[in-house]
């Protein structure tokens, strides 16, 4: 066996393994950045709002209900959404009303759930959980107006 | 939660064009699998003839027999991934398979040379230790593939929970009440085995898997309050005392099976195992700076425990002084470490090329030291290419235990994923004299069918985790197909019936109860 031969069999078999490396990062590329490039990150349009007619629930009680969702910081600070009556889920979720692109929310995170005209905050089994005000969220609890609740970097509140 | 410090990604690209990039990442990228396979089996061919060319001086096409039987095995795995978990990772396959490959060739590379040695010309596909090796391979992968078709939803293991932790234990605890003869191989001090005299398993290999079932149960019922009641000190949020009582209690655990055991490796894997999961379940730094503490300040008691009165610490002491100065006796106690040393020295930054080193002068180099004798041969750079493609095993299942959305699934694929890349650094570490060397075996790669089954059972499960958390969800893929005024009303009044999170949210209320 001439020495060339074994000479390019073994640094030729090191430059491939190095590129087989190369080739799994490279399958992998689009999913280790993932998250950076989620394609939307507001659902807000996808008819969020009073979509459901102008039924709006009389039951509500005028001037204390919640209308509005207002995120106050982080990547999505000054999105607004409109509350209707069905529930708000966030998280990193395509399919979540509210997307929010944070590495520390979980791809269902929380979810805001009106009852009787009280919007309730409830985790959904987050990785690192969901806060109002200082307090983590364990079970639904009701979200008073105008306290924030944080998500990651993101936080957000409630305005009549 | 601490307020993260890292700057919001710029949302520059959110506009225009983002959109389309979307039904690749839902796909499960089957077809990258299986060119990925072939890529890993065509350079572990390569490996292999180059190994056969430089020892025999020509190819003899025997060693495609291996590299057949293997490819052909990982092909049907494959097939069956395509089957069972078709949302799966693309990447872990391929990665497994090229390190499992280079296993198989390296153990054949030592026959072949032992062959030659005694005027031999070829061994057959099945013979030596290579071919053991392969035959346990085979088995592993069809065990993996059993696994996988077995377990069909990760969570479902959550409910055979405390039988499985305990199995664990039981297992764990067989070797340390065994007497010496039947606990160990080869005479070796650790008694790490169950040997039934044909053949030996190894059951602490299956008993990490089986108590992180029970490690990732048992944590996703009492985070909240791990993670809830504190006290601040120094900056640091420390737990309640009673709520140590677990970490304490594993903690005696690990150091009962390194006194018994005579094992530091399996003793700080089962414990490293448990912090990290204890970790991932609250996200308290507290827990490693505890844990840390705990496992070193216990080491150290047994290094100087050893010294005094010897006894069950004898072996850890003396492992401890050779780590400390192999050199002081390079033909006795320190031998097998200054060998290893002296092999991955030789090797350099490219290797003496497949074949031409001389692996078979560090003692072990079939098991424990299979790193150093493949590092004499591939050097640095190749052991490098090595160590990224075991980082990215286990960066796939982090990736995993990031993307699935139960507790149970994050936890338990976290789990797995950290114990693989502990396991390899353990043993990595031992050989290259970074800490005192212990007797783990290094994943996928040294001979051993407990390891490899084990291991690729693993392997199964994290497939299954990134399945699911890859797998896209109902609701979404019919709701993005409408249009957006139709679309949003139905979706919004389907999201609520959110099919993980209800389990896991009544459990936390039940233990607030």
């Amino acid at each position: 066996m001439p020495e060339i031969v074994l000479t390019v069999a073994r640094y030729g078999f090191l430059v491939l393994l190095w590129i087989f490396v190369f080739t799994v990062v490279g399958v992998i590329r689009r999913d280790l950045f993932a998250g950076a490039r989620s394609s939307r990150l507001v659902a807000a349009p996808r008819g969020i709002g009073p979509v459901t007619g102008g039924a709006r629930p009389a039951k509500v009680k005028k001037g204390r209900a919640a209308r509005q969702l207002v995120v106050t910081a982080g990547a999505l600070a000054g999105t607004r959404i409109t509350l209707g009556e069905t529930p708000i889920t966030i998280g990193r979720a395509e399919d979540c009303t509210l997307v929010i692109t944070d590495d520390y929310s979980s791809s269902r995170h929380a979810k805001l759930v009106p009852r009787d005209g009280q919007w309730y905050v409830e985790d959904m089994g987050s990785t690192n959980g969901t806060y109002l005000d200082r307090a983590k969220v364990s079970a639904p609890t009701p979200v008073p107006l105008g306290v924030p609740i944080r998500i990651g970097r993101t936080s957000f509140e409630l305005r009549p | 939660m601490t307020a993260p410090a890292i700057p919001a990604p710029p949302p520059t690209n959110q506009g225009d064009g983002a959109t389309p990039t979307r039904p690749s990442r839902s796909g499960g990228r089957r077809n990258a699998e299986l060119g990925l396979l072939v890529f890993a089996m065509a350079v572990v061919g390569l490996y292999a003839a180059a190994a056969e060319a430089a020892l025999m001086g020509r190819v003899t096409l025997w060693f495609l027999g291996p590299v057949a039987a293997l490819g052909a095995m990982f092909f049907v795995a494959h097939l069956m991934i395509r089957w069972l978990a078709p949302h799966s990772d693309p990447v872990m396959l391929p990665a497994v398979a090229l390190i499992n490959g280079f296993g198989v060739m390296f153990l054949r590379r030592l026959d072949i040379a032992d062959v030659k040695e005694h005027g031999g010309t070829s061994i057959p596909v099945f013979g030596g230790q290579g071919g053991r090796q392969l035959m346990w391979s085979l088995l592993a992968i069809a065990c993996a593939m059993l696994v996988l078709a077995i377990v069909r939803d990760h969570r479902s293991l959550s409910r055979y929970a405390y039988t499985l932790g305990l199995t664990g234990i039981v297992l764990v605890m067989i070797p340390a009440v065994l007497p010496a003869r039947l606990a160990s191989v080869n005479g070796a001090p650790a008694k790490l085995w169950i040997n039934f005299g044909f053949f030996a398993i190894q059951p602490g290999e299956f008993a990490k898997v089986l108590l992180l079932v029970f490690f990732a149960y048992y944590l996703v019922r009492k985070r909240e309050v791990l993670s809830l009641a504190s006290k601040r000190f120094l900056g640091i949020d420390f737990p309640r005392g009673r709520d140590l009582g677990p970490v304490l209690t594993v903690w005696l655990l690990s150091l009962l099976v390194l006194v018994f055991e005579k094992d530091l490796g399996t003793s700080l894997m089962y414990f490293g195992m448990f912090v990290v999961t204890l970790y991932i379940a609250t996200e308290r730094v507290s827990w490693l700076i505890i844990g840390l503490l705990l496992f070193s300040g216990g080491a150290f008691s047994a290094y100087v425990l050893g010294g005094i009165i010897g006894g069950p610490f004898a072996n850890f002491h003396q492992r401890v002084g050779i780590w400390l100065d192999p050199f002081a006796e390079p033909d006795g106690n320190g031998y097998q470490l200054v060998q290893s040393l002296l092999g991955l020295g030789t090797g350099g930054l490219f290797g003496a090329g497949p074949g031409v080193g001389h692996p078979e002068i560090v003692p072990l180099v079939e098991s424990d030291f299979i790193f150093a004798g493949m590092g004499e041969e591939i050097g640095l750079f190749g052991l490098s290419a090595l160590l990224v493609v075991y980082l990215l095993i286990a960066q796939r299942g982090l990736r995993a235990a990031i993307g699935v959305r139960d507790s149970f699934g994050k936890l338990f694929a976290g789990g797995l994923a950290f114990t693989l890349g502990l396991q390899v650094f353990v043993i990595v570490g031992g050989v290259s004299k970074l800490i005192p060397l212990t007797g783990q075996t290094t994943p996928f790669l040294s001979a051993g069918g407990s390891s490899l089954v084990a291991n690729w059972a693993l392997v199964a499960l994290l497939l299954r985790v990134s399945d699911a958390a890859r797998r896209p969800a109902d609701g979404s893929a019919s709701g993005r197909g409408g249009g957006p005024s139709a679309g949003g009303p139905v979706k919004l009044q389907e999201l609520p019936t959110e099919m993980l999170k209800a389990g896991t949210t009544t459990r936390h209320n039940g233990d607030k109860a």
